[in-house]
């Protein structure tokens, strides 16, 4: 790390869509805040410049949804480790969803997890709240608590409220407290210990499936209560075209509500278990060619606004099994902002499109003042190589978990700096 | 620029990971699934079966192919028939067999599948027999033993077994003929959870059958079943309607807890193969059971006993197909050495 107070970007294209800026640009930094962005910035009282032409500048990526696996599961990953690699790939401001263990239903996990994020300097962390005590669906958690404490939403992580009085009760509470309602849809009784998605492939290799409904009953159930409370709402880590109509629907009616996908879904379908490839076990499942077609078409219309990595490491045993006996999970961080300029690359997302999943709507879902490159703003930036012409592999992940399909992947966007809070971290 | 569409292979998977059945020269290495092998396979495992039948029928049963070599049966699931005719194939290929039921070791200590296949590795096996209750548990040990090692599939989960369906191959070869072209087959029964059922139904395909059906409720089939090349009836009398092959099969009784059934009464009734609804198959048509049968529930017991049953000579072929392909996969076949002729 290289601690200075005055920095200079020189001469970067600057894509900045909350401000609807795309143009070369100089950004000047003073005491972890954004001080001016002009066409052209002498600052001789800049201690470090850095050269950004032919590179992008954009806001700090901030990925809606990543674990961490502390606390609880640190054989996995840490915040130390996790943080580190989020801050390499670009990700400036990480959302843990509250599926610790001990869930985040009590504020002492947020100090936890707050005290980690600080010895750690370097992402930011924000939590999710727990929507009920120990995530089991039946008694409402302190929102109010964990809202001072310092969530930023509350959630029931993938663990589904199916009692739909206690989901009412937790909608109304968390609309009192003015909390975002973050919903991973998933029935448990259809998705019943499925592991790919309910169609030709898994009946080929025999795999237990998840039928579409699993996804998009859950959305319709919520849709409805969602309207008659009025509590904001984001849906997570869609996976199917049904569900993508029906937040279609919702929106068109006028319903506020919010919906992002995991990267990798815009990238694998079913097709890539076909080898058993314990890598592509993910939840929700890869599902056809036809469903990533229309979870790309949502994200470039605007019915999903953010791509998210769904990260979650795994050490190497856990996915050393049968298929059906590995844990579920990506480890994404490293892969959200290359794969996402890869939709660039193929004419489906504009860069202030892109830039925007991975920035700007986040934060707005987020409800927190990041995501932007405004004049005063916390100087959250990451700069990239659009012509880097990389390859994944493990030996270069920083993340803990090497659990990823996209290891041999050519990418040819990679980040060259991130700046967190005004430090050039990278 | 970075070619954009470029799908690096997994170096975790190793390379071609689709034809790890067969080894280099293209011949038979490990017995997984019949998906992907061609009927020139299929034929030479059903030819070298026959071959070995005669053994099977000698006094003295027993021929020294594979003398010297260590076949480990490594079952994590219970099984009798299986288990036994892959032991007794084992045994008259002259082999030495170590059998290893799993439900009562190691695993219930919390070993892996991983550490469990590497400790009997040390121990100088030649080829494992696994069964397991994960779909591509078989596939996931070849892929992972030394490569001196072959892998044979003896059930995974739904997915495949494959030396099931190859013997009732080659029972239906034996009693039909070796061109399946123009026989109708009919399986019926709990395709859901049937690695059998996918086997047959790649095996039948491969082998050119002229029609392939499957019958069940809704709830015992799987989605998209039909893009495996069957044809799909919710009723027994269409399904099995001029069927020259009806193969029932096992009705496992926790299908009721699951919501999946209402009752073994009703579908006894709706699917349940009897004196009354064996006449609308062919009046020469077979009837199959993998085993093991339960009576009044899929099959009414005097025709499981009746003429048109060949259960039991399926039994008899297990043994003679599981020796086909342990010769084949350990690189000696009855032909090469002459010995069963």
């Amino acid at each position: 790390m290289n601690l200075s107070n005055r920095l200079l970007i020189k001469q970067g294209r600057v894509i900045d869509p909350a401000n609807n800026i795309d143009a070369i640009k100089d950004i000047y930094i003073e005491n972890g805040h954004i001080t001016a962005v002009e066409d052209q910035i002498d600052e001789p009282k800049a201690e470090q410049t850095i050269d950004a032409s032919g590179l992008i500048v954009i806001p700090g990526v901030i990925d809606l949804c990543a674990r961490v696996r502390e606390p609880g599961l640190e054989h996995k990953a840490t915040i130390a480790s996790e943080t580190r690699a989020a801050s390499a790939a670009g990700i400036t401001t990480l959302c843990c969803p509250p599926d610790t263990d001990p869930v985040i239903d009590e504020t002492a996990v947020v100090d936890l997890i707050n005290h980690g994020v600080t010895k750690a300097a370097h992402s930011d962390i924000v939590c999710l709240g727990a929507m009920t005590s120990k995530l089991k669906g039946e008694h409402l958690s302190e929102m109010a608590a964990l809202k001072k404490a310092g969530c930023v939403g509350v959630s029931n992580a993938s663990k589904t409220i199916t009692n739909t009085l206690i989901l009412r009760r937790a909608f109304e509470y968390a609309a009192s407290n003015d909390l975002t309602v973050f919903i991973e849809p998933n029935d448990p009784f259809l998705s019943n210990h499925g592991c790919a998605h309910e169609g030709a492939v898994a009946t080929r290799l025999g795999l237990p499936g998840i039928p579409d409904a699993a996804e998009s009953t859950i959305i319709a159930r919520d849709l409805e209560l969602i309207a008659e409370i009025g509590v904001k709402a984001h849906f997570g880590r869609l996976s199917s075209s049904r569900s993508i109509r029906l937040i279609e629907q919702a929106q068109k009616q006028g319903l506020n509500i919010t919906a992002d996908v995991a990267i990798h879904q815009l990238f694998l379908t079913e097709m890539d278990l076909s080898t058993y490839n314990s890598h592509c076990h993910v939840l929700p499942p890869f599902r056809e060619l036809r469903d990533r077609d229309v979870l790309r078409m949502a994200l470039a219309s605007g019915v999903i606004q953010a791509v998210c990595s769904d990260h979650q490491p795994h050490e190497e045993d856990a996915k050393l099994h049968p298929f059906p006996a590995t844990e579920p999970g990506i480890s994404g961080l490293e892969s959200l902002l290359p794969l996402t300029l890869k939709l660039v690359s193929e004419n489906i997302l504009s860069w202030p499109q892109a830039v925007a999943a991975l920035t700007t709507a986040p934060a707005k879902i987020l409800g927190i003042d990041k995501g932007h490159l405004s004049k005063g703003a916390v100087a959250d930036i990451t700069i990239i190589d659009p012509e880097a012409d990389w390859t994944m592999k493990s030996k270069d992940m920083l993340s803990q978990g090497k659990n990823t399909p996209f290891l041999g992947w050519g990418f040819e966007h990679q980040v060259k700096n991130t700046i967190i809070a005004g430090q050039l971290i990278k | 620029m970075v070619n954009k569409n470029a799908r690096a292979t997994n170096p975790l998977l190793g390379q071609d990971h689709w034809n790890i059945q067969l080894d280099e020269n293209g011949r038979l290495k490990h017995f997984l699934t019949i998906e992907g092998l061609g009927s020139e396979i299929l034929t030479e495992i059903l030819d070298t079966a026959e071959n070995f039948t005669s053994v099977n029928n000698r006094v003295v049963k027993k021929v020294p192919l594979l003398r010297g070599k260590t076949i480990t049966n490594l079952f994590f699931e219970a099984s009798t028939r299986t288990r036994t005719t892959f032991e007794l194939a084992a045994k008259r290929l002259s082999a030495d067999v170590l059998n290893i039921n799993i439900s009562t070791s190691a695993t219930s200590k919390g070993e892996s599948l991983l550490d469990t296949l590497y400790n009997l590795q040390a121990m100088q096996s030649d080829m494992f027999v696994i069964r397991h209750q994960d779909s591509g548990a078989a596939h996931f040990a070849a892929r992972h033993v030394a490569p001196h090692i072959s892998v044979l599939n003896a059930g995974d989960g739904r997915h495949s077994h494959p030396t099931q369906a190859m013997l009732d191959m080659l029972t239906i070869r034996q009693n039909k003929g070796h061109d399946f072209s123009g026989l109708r087959v009919a399986i019926v029964g709990d395709i859901l959870h049937s690695r059998v059922a996918r086997s047959q139904i790649h095996a039948l395909n491969t082998l050119n059958t002229g029609e392939i059906r499957v019958v069940a409720p809704r709830t015992l089939l799987p989605a998209e079943i039909e893009k495996l090349g069957v044809k799909v009836h919710y009723d027994l009398e269409q399904g099995i309607k001029d069927a020259d092959v009806v193969i029932m099969l096992r009705l496992q009784k926790e299908r009721m807890q699951g919501a999946m059934l209402p009752s073994e009464l009703e579908y006894y009734q709706q699917y349940g193969l009897t004196t009354d609804t064996i006449k609308f198959a062919k009046p020469d048509a077979i009837v199959m059971h993998p085993g093991p049968i339960n009576r009044g529930v899929e099959i009414e017991s005097c025709i499981a006993d009746g003429p048109q049953s060949v259960i039991l000579d399926q039994v008899s072929n297990g043994i003679a197909v599981r020796m086909a392909v342990m010769s084949m996969t350990l690189g000696t076949t009855a032909q090469q050495t002459g010995e069963d002729k």
